[in-house]
């Protein structure tokens, strides 16, 4: 097997009684785009500053292609980071701050030249060289972030949270952008968030990450349809969220009778829940089909109907909160193909999904847990 | 041509100068006095103010500071000041920061007939006298008699014996001292400026010779009482009080009377030029040279006063250690500073100064 | 303007023109009426530069001078070598309680007084003080040392005096470093030697300098510490004032030299900032 441009094995870290990161593995295959996802607090930046060699591990092992980094200092390790605040030096001009790690390596003057002019060459920004760091857009910053690093050659990229400080239009630019920076340096970027669309987006793994601990590694496909704990299926993306008991269990359906009364039909995907089981059943407003007529849903196991209780118009992203007979409140995506555009306060509409997009699990504390 | 409105306003000036001057002697007075540590003793000014009805307000100070402050001010801010007699014409000539003293409101008859003579006669300008005597001392050789035995004049702090072990000021009774040692007469040619300049040139010649047996030249008395009470300086140039408090704890520490003579001292009371209370002032030069309170202030400050008569209310101890240190033909060979010319003390301070920076 | 907004006006200013009028500009142009003056007989004056001259002509008052100045540039130096490192640890890698301790620890001397603290160091450094007691039971000496009234002495007490004065400044810009640039300079290859020579000492420059004034405009106008600690061989160029002043009667040649000080640092001071490339806005802004 070819080793891996990064592999974390069995990492912990432990402040006092605290344990911050607990043993906690994976790999990065070269060339791609891997994010770790979690709350603040989850011990997400601990592992990127480990990997920086900021932080000593209490125990596991770090590899960059192949080799243990522990004893290498972090001016000595093959990773860089671009800093949550990017951390330009205000000291010097643009081609200074690019140039800087080339000069600590001793690159010849002309070399570093060459090499600075290329990478801004790269990141589109060719003639800003001699302009002071305050005098750049926060979007012109960020890449001149990414060259500084780039422009070593790094075998692995850190990234921690770049975006945060960036208005909501930038930060929607920006995601493409670094994708395609990515793509055009070849590197390995270890991306890490507690925005789930930043690590959807680019991402082509992602590593969910909750105290201390990564509760799944997969594609976005993979943790938005199949998560794999309550945590995932909370954090990342919306859901409606229903706590009761199994009532059947049978070639992998389950039916479970909520708190409230509702009756439920959904896949187990190969969960381990049985009769009696105090289980939490995770739907997500875009599955859920609506619909004028009970007809149309005939498809679905899970049916119902209610009336309007608000509309939540937000676009693309528009919402309706729907209460049901027996009070239960259900928040389901309203399509824009025209079909609902009169829809308004106590309509009454029917509504329904597939046993199969919804997700349960036995019953955990994530279930109150409200992220983001 | 007088109008009748000039007329009308000098008599009532007049008229309210007199009733100010009568509301004046009247009221208690408040008493700015500037003076020495030791010359206000707070049990004297609680009798003083219990007796006339006046306060008191002592700052303490010394010659140079007193006179710059009250030139800074051109005399105001205090209205009884005490420096020393040498240092009144001389000043009072030159920036006009006092006031001449009404004689028949000073009871002469509590002072020492000659010492009010002679410093009326040294604080005399123009014909008018500033200055009457209050305190007298005189300064010459602190010594550990134990250590440094052949210490006897200011010239011998230069012996190989005491290197490294003695201290004096570089100030003006410094060059006059070494001067007399020298067998030089300073106060001699104080009337002739290049006489006088040729003295200070031998004195500086010897000072710079004499700087490396220096250990440090003091600047205040108390870094002085710490260096001899440390047995880090076995002689100096001091005042006797200081030598008298020492030999209270250290009977080998003493006083001595240098053998060229001591240089004598008075302090005396003179009225700032913009004094406000001079009958508050008048006040407290008559209470104090009383003899009983002037014994006091002797105590206090460990110096002799110029009151007649309190010699016999001085502690003993005082007198003993006085004694000791002045046998009579001491006390005949003390060298009285005379008033200081204008214009002396430039040469001397350019003296003091290449002292100072020499290596 | 509006009368009242004018009215607020006049009223914020005039502390500060007051200020500036009775205690700053009127007492220097008195200064400079008396320093032209010259004593031509017992209260005559003249108009002259004589007193000048007097300072020009006489090699020990600018010889003085020059030592004053180069002492205090040496002082301002040794400051900023042992302040430096104090101030980045203080900034940069205490934390919590400890920085606001050793903050704290910084400040402790300036609750007494200038004379107290330089009577301390006699204590310590003198003949029969402290440290000779100490070096004397340790078996280092075998008699008592005199560690007083020498330029080593001197020395220890101006810098001891100004440290505060350099520390502040420099854990003011220190601390408005981020962390994370510090950590980029090591992530991107650099070791402390290169992060402290292009990151930090840059970045601290403004604190550097204005430290580096204020430091080297206190010692030389200490008056205190060189007199008491340097002893015999102090020759201070405020102690020549004070005497001008106060002992010797001369308020013209005090005056003059006065000014000579005042135009000397200035241009001393104007020199540094013309070298490190500040301007007095930023170092003080």
């Amino acid at each position: 097997m070819t080793p891996q441009d990064l592999e974390i094995q069995n990492l912990t870290k432990k402040f006092d009684a605290f344990t911050a990161v607990d043993d906690v593995s994976f790999s990065v295959p070269a060339g791609s785009f891997f994010s770790i996802l979690g709350p603040s607090g989850c011990g997400k930046t601990t592992i990127m500053r480990m990997v920086a060699g900021f932080i000593d591990p209490t125990s596991g092992d770090i590899r960059i292609k192949g080799r243990s980094v522990l004893d290498t200092p972090p001016n000595k390790r093959p990773v860089n980071m671009v800093f949550q605040h990017l951390a330009l030096f205000p000291m010097m001009n643009i081609a200074e701050n690019i140039g800087y790690g080339l000069r600590r390596k001793g690159v010849a003057k002309d070399e570093i030249t060459r090499k600075v002019g290329e990478v801004l060459e790269r990141i589109g920004l060719p003639d800003i060289g001699q302009r002071k760091v305050d005098e750049l857009s926060g979007g012109q910053k960020q890449r001149v972030a990414i060259a500084r690093c780039m422009v070593l050659e790094p075998d692995v990229l850190l990234l921690d949270e770049p975006l945060g400080a960036l208005d909501l239009k930038l930060r929607e630019h920006m995601k493409v952008e670094l994708k395609t920076l990515q793509a055009a340096f070849d590197t390995t970027f270890v991306y890490i968030t507690h925005d789930q669309s930043e690590a959807l987006v680019m991402s082509d793994q992602i590593a969910v990450m909750n105290h201390g601990r990564f509760e799944q590694v997969g594609t976005g496909q993979e943790l938005y349809y199949r998560p794999q704990s309550a945590f995932v299926a909370g954090f990342v993306g919306d859901s409606n969220r229903w706590r009761g008991k199994v009532t059947r269990a049978k070639a992998g359906q389950l039916q479970i009778i909520t708190e409230a009364g509702l009756t439920m039909t959904g896949n187990n995907h190969r969960r381990d829940l049985s009769v009696g089981d105090a289980a939490d059943i995770y739907v997500r407003p875009e599955a859920i089909r609506i619909s004028r007529s009970a007809d149309d849903l005939a498809q679905f196991e899970n049916k119902m109907s209610g009336t309007v209780a608000s509309l939540l118009f937000n676009g693309a992203a528009s919402r309706l909160i729907l209460k049901t007979e027996s009070g239960e409140e259900i928040e389901v995506t309203l399509p824009q193909s025209g079909e609902f555009a009169g829809v308004g306060r106590g309509d009454t509409l029917h509504f329904g999904w597939s046993g199969e997009q919804a997700n349960s699990f036995a019953a955990s504390e994530d279930f109150t847990q409200v992220y983001q | 041509m007088q109008s009748i409105y000039q007329k009308a306003a000098r008599l009532l000036s007049t008229v309210s100068v007199a009733a100010l001057g009568l509301a004046g002697a009247a009221q208690a007075d408040t008493l700015r006095l500037l003076t020495w540590g030791g010359y206000a003793p707070e049990d004297v000014v609680a009798m003083f103010e219990k007796e006339t009805g006046h306060t008191v307000e002592v700052t303490l100070s010394n010659n140079e500071e007193m006179i710059a402050k009250l030139r800074a001010t051109r005399g105001g801010g205090f209205d009884l000041a005490q420096p020393s007699q040498d240092r009144i014409a001389g000043p009072q000539a030159e920036f006009g920061i006092y006031k001449p003293i009404d004689l028949s409101k000073i009871d002469a008859g509590q002072f020492i007939g000659s010492m009010l003579e002679a410093t009326k006669t040294n604080t005399t300008v123009d014909g008018e006298v500033y200055g009457v005597p209050h305190v007298w001392g005189t300064s010459g050789l602190v010594v550990d008699t134990a250590k440094a035995g052949s210490v006897k004049d200011y010239t011998d702090l230069c012996n190989a014996d005491v290197a490294g072990k003695v201290s004096y000021r570089l100030k003006r009774p410094t060059l006059i001292g070494f001067g007399y040692a020298m067998g030089l007469d300073p106060f001699a040619a104080y009337g002739d400026e290049a006489a006088y300049k040729e003295v200070i040139d031998q004195v500086e010649a010897k000072l710079i010779d004499c700087k490396a047996n220096v250990k440090t030249y003091w600047g205040g008395g108390d870094e002085l009482m710490g260096l001899l009470r440390s047995g880090e300086v076995v002689a100096s140039m001091a005042w006797d009080t200081g030598g008298w408090k020492l030999n209270a704890d250290n009977p080998d520490i003493t006083f001595v009377a240098p053998a060229s003579g001591a240089l004598g001292w008075i302090d005396t009371f003179v009225l700032p030029a913009k004094g406000k209370a001079d009958d508050a002032a008048y006040d407290w030069i008559n209470f104090v040279m009383r003899p009983e309170i002037a014994a006091k202030i002797t105590d206090a400050a460990g110096n002799f006063t110029a009151s007649k008569g309190a010699d016999e209310y001085v502690s003993a101890d005082l007198k003993a250690r006085y004694q000791a240190s002045f046998p009579p033909e001491a006390v005949d060979n003390i060298k009285w500073y005379p008033p200081v010319p204008a214009g002396l003390e430039m040469i001397e301070g350019a003296a003091l100064d290449r002292v100072k920076a020499a290596n | 303007m509006r009368a009242g907004s004018k009215l607020g006006f006049i009223l914020l200013f005039t502390p500060l023109v007051l200020w500036l009028g009775l205690l700053i500009i009127i007492p220097h142009i008195d200064m400079f009426l008396i320093s032209i003056r010259e004593r031509i007989g017992v209260g005559k004056y003249d108009t002259s530069l004589a007193n000048y001259l007097t300072f020009f002509g006489e090699p020990l008052y600018m010889l003085t001078f020059a030592r004053t100045a180069l002492m205090s540039v040496l002082a301002t130096a040794l400051t900023l070598v042992i302040g430096f490192p104090v101030a980045f640890y203080i900034a940069k890698i205490a934390k919590g309680r400890l920085q606001s301790a050793l903050f704290l620890l910084c400040l402790v001397p300036f609750w007494v007084s200038e004379l107290v603290r330089t009577f301390g160091w006699m204590i310590l450094l003198r003949e029969t003080g402290v440290f000779s007691n100490l070096l004397q039971w340790v078996g280092l000496a075998d008699q008592p040392v005199e560690m007083l009234y020498n330029d080593v002495a001197m020395m220890v007490g101006l810098v001891y005096t100004s440290m505060l004065f350099m520390v502040v400044p420099l854990i003011t810009t220190m601390e408005s470093l981020d962390d994370s640039v510090i950590e980029a300079g090591y992530d991107l290859g650099g070791n402390g030697m290169s992060v402290m020579r292009e990151i930090v000492i840059p970045h601290a420059m403004p604190g550097i300098v204005s430290g580096s004034i204020v430091v080297f405009m206190l010692s030389l106008g200490n008056y205190l510490t060189p007199t008491m600690l340097g002893g015999k061989d102090s020759l201070w160029f405020t102690e020549l004032i004070y005497s001008q002043f106060i002992v010797r009667f001369n308020w013209e040649l005090g005056a003059a030299f006065g000014f000579m000080l005042l135009l000397l640092s200035s241009i001393i001071v104007w020199g540094t900032l013309k070298l490190s490339g500040q301007t007095l806005e930023k170092t003080m802004g």
